[in-house]
């Protein structure tokens, strides 16, 4: 082996002439290598290098580093699924994007349902004419007593589209099949394609219950490239405002599970407290999903000391109802019957499938970006290592629970000094790097979301690559329902709350 | 028997106003102010006023259901004993044929869903069917008790004048197993909390509202007026068991009924405010304590009343 994988870090651009090119060979037995020594896949996708070439360029992360490596890529290649798992939807995500089929793939089906971007022949054998994401010959089981609920796309309630294939013995789930890509907008090549001032108006609507976690690896990524240094004032607000999205989330979604388990008074009060922190929000930047808040170079606006202390005076009043609701929920033992052996990960499949977030922290793996590689203000934070074991809908109920209180510290810890920032409204005049490759990382509420830009000889965007953690979670979704009642599953999902804008970008 | 009928018309009328004491219990402890105390009758009104949507692929079935569910609850009504008074039919046996017609009305609601071949009414008639197997076992445990009791098999002879109070008299204290049978039974039989969540919105962890899903406007009217009645059916019956006194004066029978409904109505509402649900696999379990307690209600009462 001659070349190897090369150390990168979060947020900062490198030449993409030092990250290793090495041959196909080399390049699939050193990333399964690592992903077997205990790494996790952060990044993993195809791009048209110039001059038409279509190369493979992969992010790995292993105990507190991040790695860098790329190669051409062949048409036809050995599946790397075959021997990890973790790059299981990532290849199925390249060969509909770039037409490059994995040979051997365990199960090689479309991930978004579009015609992949070079116009070659399609992997899937598709007909891409009419858009129904969901014809696809699911899988089947058949037998005695053995029958398919089919839910979605079109759901009752107001939550996003997505199907759902249940296939069920009686009551218990023996597999659940998700087609998502009912919402795929074509963010990815949009991006490289639009006027650079309109990148953050897009970024922030990849999901819009992520806006921080999504418009901050942006702007932390065209920062790298463009050689901007935020002033600390906005590295604590860019902080307090993903911490008051994780709150806002967490607190909306505990309140659901709640209210998913029959259990009243938490599902009301955690529906008044979500919009309290939303409203928190809202004081800071004018709306309450933190739209136009974060841009490359800093962010749109300041704390006043009026805000600050208004901010304080809010938190100091809702940390105690938010502390007496959670233990409410935590301690009525018909809430804990109903979640404790729930929809079982083990820590074993978590691992494979590179669960992140509060859902891979409910099944024993502590990963949490902020802690790993942070950025913003949390480089000043300690945020102490944590997780539960039991991997199941109690664990990461639990693991929310722990996120709300010690999130509410980090804003309280925040609001105590002054923040002080200059408002940064437009993208500055300056070049972007030529030839660059940037990663960010960024622990958004559902885990670890992260950006990935590459840059041309000239200074453009070559290749946008979006990842939202609801990418690596989705299958831990199908793995907690197998052999679970099929009347688990919204508590499963609710306690899961995965993107499906953030996934089908 | 004028009398009779009148206080069944008025049985027909206040039901629906003490499914929205529920709400309104529920609305309390969740710290929200509530929907009205009437909002069934608004519902209801508004139900009637729409026009009904029917799959291509259902038959009449589908349409039956709602006919029968209501006809089914309105004539269990006619064999209960209002406050104390007789009931507008009695015969030897009518707790068994009212069993059976509310039997008969699940099988045609079972029906119903099934006609639609939705596997969501598919999965809730399958729950529907099963649990309240074991809710009948129960019940039928009750009927034994009360005849060992009684001697007679009727609701006139357990629930009239005052036949309640020589019931009491004559089990004592094990009566308050099957006042709490009973409650059991009423939870399971209205899909209730822990049983099952009326107010949720998750097809896959309905029992009973799935299988109405596909029903709209005045059907669907029929079948929220035949359920609030047969609330308000087995409520009753644990009202006269509660309050089981009879004054001599109708208006004051009358009070202390509808009371009692009132504190039936208000605990469903306390009970569904500070429990979560059970988890499917764990509902029998849960029934089956409605069983035992008949059961050792029904053995206890072998030795002592030898």
């Amino acid at each position: 082996m001659a070349m190897e994988l090369m150390p990168i870090s979060n947020g900062v651009a490198v030449s993409r002439k030092k990250v290793p090119h090495l041959s196909f060979r080399d390049f699939a037995d050193q990333t399964i290598q690592m992903v077997s020594d205990g790494g996790k896949v952060v990044q993993f996708f195809a791009y048209p290098d110039e001059g038409g070439k279509v190369r493979l360029m992969t992010v790995l992360r292993k105990s507190g580093d991040l790695f860098a490596a790329g190669c051409d890529a062949p048409d036809v290649y050995p599946a790397l699924s075959a021997e990890a798992t973790c790059f299981h939807l990532f290849e199925r995500e390249i060969a509909e994007q770039y037409g490059i089929r994995p040979d051997g793939h365990p199960w090689l089906k479309m991930v978004r349902y579009h015609a992949n971007y070079r116009g070659v022949t399609d992997v899937f054998g598709n007909d891409y004419a009419e858009d129904i994401p969901g014809r696809y010959p699911y899988y089947t089981v058949s037998g005695e007593g053995v029958h398919e609920v089919a839910v979605g796309p079109v759901h009752a309630g107001v939550i996003e589209p997505g199907h759902f294939r249940f296939n069920c013995i009686g009551e218990r789930v023996l597999n659940l099949e998700i087609q998502l890509g009912y919402q795929h907008r074509g963010i990815e090549p949009l991006l490289t394609t639009v006027d650079p001032k309109r990148l953050s108006a897009i970024t922030e609507n990849i999901a819009g219950d992520t806006t921080i976690g999504h418009s901050l690896c942006h702007a932390q990524a065209m920062e790298a490239l463009m050689g901007l240094v935020p002033d600390d004032g906005a590295q604590t607000l860019r902080t307090l405002s993903l911490e008051l999205e994780r709150l806002a989330n967490h607190v909306g979604d505990l309140g659901a599970i709640s209210g998913d388990v029959a259990f009243l008074p938490p599902a009301n009060y955690c529906g008044r407290m979500r919009g309290d922190f939303l409203n928190m929000t809202l004081l800071i930047c004018g709306n309450r999903f933190g739209k136009g808040l974060v841009r490359a170079g800093g962010v749109r606006f300041s704390l006043t000391e009026d805000l600050r202390h208004e901010l304080a005076g809010r938190l100091g009043e809702l940390k105690p109802q938010v502390r007496h609701v959670l233990s409410l929920l935590m301690n009525t033992p018909s809430v804990r019957a109903r979640l404790e052996d729930c929809g079982r990960v083990s820590f074993e499949d978590a691992d494979n499938l590179g669960l992140v977030g509060p859902a891979g922290r409910a099944c024993g793996h502590p990963y949490d970006v902020r802690r790993v590689f942070p950025t913003a203000g949390y480089t000043r934070l300690d945020i102490p290592e944590y997780s539960e074991s039991t991997g199941d809908v109690w664990a990461r109920v639990s693991v929310r629970c722990q996120e709300v209180l010690q999130s509410i510290g980090i804003v309280e810890s925040l609001l105590e000094t002054a923040v002080d920032t200059t408002p940064v409204h437009t993208l500055p005049k300056i070049g972007i790097a030529a030839d660059s490759l940037v990663v960010t990382l960024n622990e958004a509420w559902r885990g670890e979301a992260s950006h990935c830009i590459l840059t041309d000889s000239a200074g453009r965007l070559l290749r946008y690559k979006i990842k939202d953690p609801s990418f690596h979670n989705w299958h831990g979704l199908s793995m907690a329902l197998r052999n679970t009642g099929i009347s688990d599953f919204p508590l499963n999902n609710k306690s899961h709350n995965l993107s499906y804008c953030g996934f089908d970008v | 028997m004028v009398e009779s009928i009148a206080l069944w018309v008025l049985a027909l009328v206040s039901a629906p106003l003490f499914a929205g004491v529920i709400l309104k219990v529920k609305a309390f402890f969740g710290g929200r102010k509530g929907s009205p105390v009437l909002i069934h009758y608004y519902t209801l009104q508004k139900l009637f006023r729409k026009g009904s949507v029917y799959s291509h692929s259902t038959t009449f079935m589908f349409r039956l259901g709602p006919v029968i569910s209501l006809a089914v609850a309105a004539t269990t009504l006619f064999f209960l004993p209002m406050a104390g008074h007789r009931p507008v039919i009695s015969f030897n046996g009518d707790v068994i044929f009212v069993l059976y017609i509310l039997g008969l009305s699940r099988f045609f609601t079972i029906c119903a869903a099934m006609d639609t071949a939705s596997p969501f009414e598919g999965m809730g008639a399958a729950r529907e069917a099963y649990f309240p197997i074991i809710c009948e076992a129960s019940m039928f445990m009750i009927l034994i008790l009360f005849y060992r009791l009684t001697h007679l098999l009727s609701f006139d002879g357990y629930l009239s004048g005052e036949n309640p109070l020589i019931l009491w008299k004559t089990a004592g204290p094990i009566l308050i197993f099957v006042v709490m049978s009973l409650f059991i039974i009423l939870l399971t039989e209205n899909s209730r909390v822990p049983v099952d969540d009326p107010a949720t919105h998750l097809e896959l962890t309905m029992i009973h509202e799935v299988m109405v899903l596909d029903h709209s406007g005045p059907d669907l009217g029929l079948i929220e007026l035949g359920s609030v009645l047969k609330l308000f059916f087995y409520s009753a019956i644990i009202a006269r068991l509660i309050f089981p006194f009879e004054t001599g004066v109708l208006v004051l029978n009358l009070i202390l009924f509808y009371t009692g409904i009132l504190v039936v109505t208000t605990v469903i509402g306390v009970v569904e405010s500070v429990m979560a649900r059970y988890r499917m696999d764990r509902v029998p379990k849960f029934l089956l304590t409605a069983f035992s307690l008949a059961f050792f209600a029904t053995i206890i009462t072998l030795e002592f009343l030898r």
